[in-house]
């Protein structure tokens, strides 16, 4: 594998008597999409908060590039939360000038041509975008970062079909041959034909990790209803 | 161009399989530059590796190849681009072969059901 980009090793995370991450091992190269699968509830956003510092593992670590998570490590990854987190009273260009201030390896060129691509005035209040709208923005900022490690946690939560596919657009875009991509998510039939490899994640644990295209050559069918059949109720 | 997905086969592969589609339809014609990495996944809704991955295979068919500063074209091997038409063809009626087959057609049959095909189009 190519330079290892992300690494847990170990890692646990209980809320309460509740196992969320039950020692959760696994390396990430540079270079690859990977899709982050698992059914609700399965530790998806649990990871990604761990990974950007916003939780405490019970046991074990993270690490980005060798560096625990910290200052550091958020310098050089993108997080899209799974909830809206943007000061909801800002105008589009004033959020684009917010993100410039934040982050050093921000394109505000990047970012201004892919709003101006859909149509959005800068000067428009955040708050009255539809839900959408609201998504492509704070998307289209997070891939407009020149990032190491993107972590995206559901980036198409509740949008129609047609943006799931701008949004994809979106990522493909942004996404460069030494950047790593993590997408969570359970819309799989959508995501699969970007993706390289695929994290089956239940209950705290990976089940199963493999290439989409292993994937299909040797189960003869898509990832979508493999994890329909690993995952059945 | 238009590109069709199968979801239970390797993306791979159809991207290999469509590439000489479009070749040997002349949708992209001989010698012709070819979009960059990046271009054809976008358009093809795919992961850019995998589209790299299966230009590099198709550069070892000798179909396209590649020019270190200006990119990747199609050859200009008119006997290579028919091979590969040959190929296609060969393939796509190998499954038909085998549905008739299947259906429990004997070749007159199928010769028979062919010629009445192309009846139909001349009244077109």
């Amino acid at each position: 594998m190519s330079e290892i980009i992300f690494s847990c090793n170990a890692l646990t995370k209980k809320y309460g008597k509740n196992t969320a991450l039950d020692s959760l091992s696994f390396e990430l190269g540079r270079g690859s999409i990977v899709g982050l699968l698992g059914p609700n509830g399965s530790g998806k956003t649990t990871l990604m908060k761990i990974a950007n510092g916003l939780l405490q593992p019970t046991e074990g670590e993270i690490k980005i590039k060798g560096m625990p998570v910290g200052t550091g490590t958020k310098s050089i990854v993108s997080y899209l939360p799974d909830c809206m987190s943007l000061p909801e009273w800002m105008r589009i260009r004033e959020l684009v000038k917010f993100y410039c201030d934040f982050y050093a390896d921000f394109s505000a060129q990047k970012a201004e041509e892919m709003l101006g691509n859909l149509g959005l005035e800068s000067e428009t209040r955040f708050k009255t975008l539809s839900k959408g709208n609201k998504e492509k923005v704070q998307l289209i900022l997070t891939m407009s970062r020149n990032a190491e490690l993107y972590l995206l946690d559901e980036p198409m939560g509740g949008v129609d079909p047609a943006t799931r596919d701008y949004i994809l657009d979106t990522i493909i875009a942004g996404y460069s041959e030494n950047s790593t991509v993590v997408i969570s998510t359970h819309l799989i039939a959508d995501v699969e034909k970007i993706l390289d490899t695929v994290l089956f994640i239940d209950k705290g644990r990976i089940v199963r990790s493999d290439s989409v295209d292993n994937i299909r050559s040797n189960e003869g069918k898509s990832v979508d209803a493999l994890f329909r059949e690993v995952f059945r109720c | 161009m238009k590109w069709n997905f199968d979801n239970n086969m390797p993306i791979y592969s159809q991207i290999i399989e469509q590439i000489k589609l479009f070749i040997s339809s002349g949708d992209i014609g001989a010698g012709e530059r070819l979009p960059s990495v990046r271009e054809l996944a976008t358009d093809a809704g795919v992961n850019p590796n995998t589209m790299q991955r299966a230009l590099s295979e198709l550069e070892g068919t000798g179909l396209i190849f590649s020019d270190k500063t200006r990119g990747r074209f199609v050859t200009e091997d008119a006997e290579l681009i028919a091979r590969a038409r040959r190929e296609l063809a060969q393939k796509s009626i190998s499954g038909f072969l085998n549905y008739m087959h299947s259906l429990g057609c004997t070749k007159e049959e199928i010769f028979s059901l062919i010629k009445d095909c192309e009846g139909d189009d001349d009244n077109e």
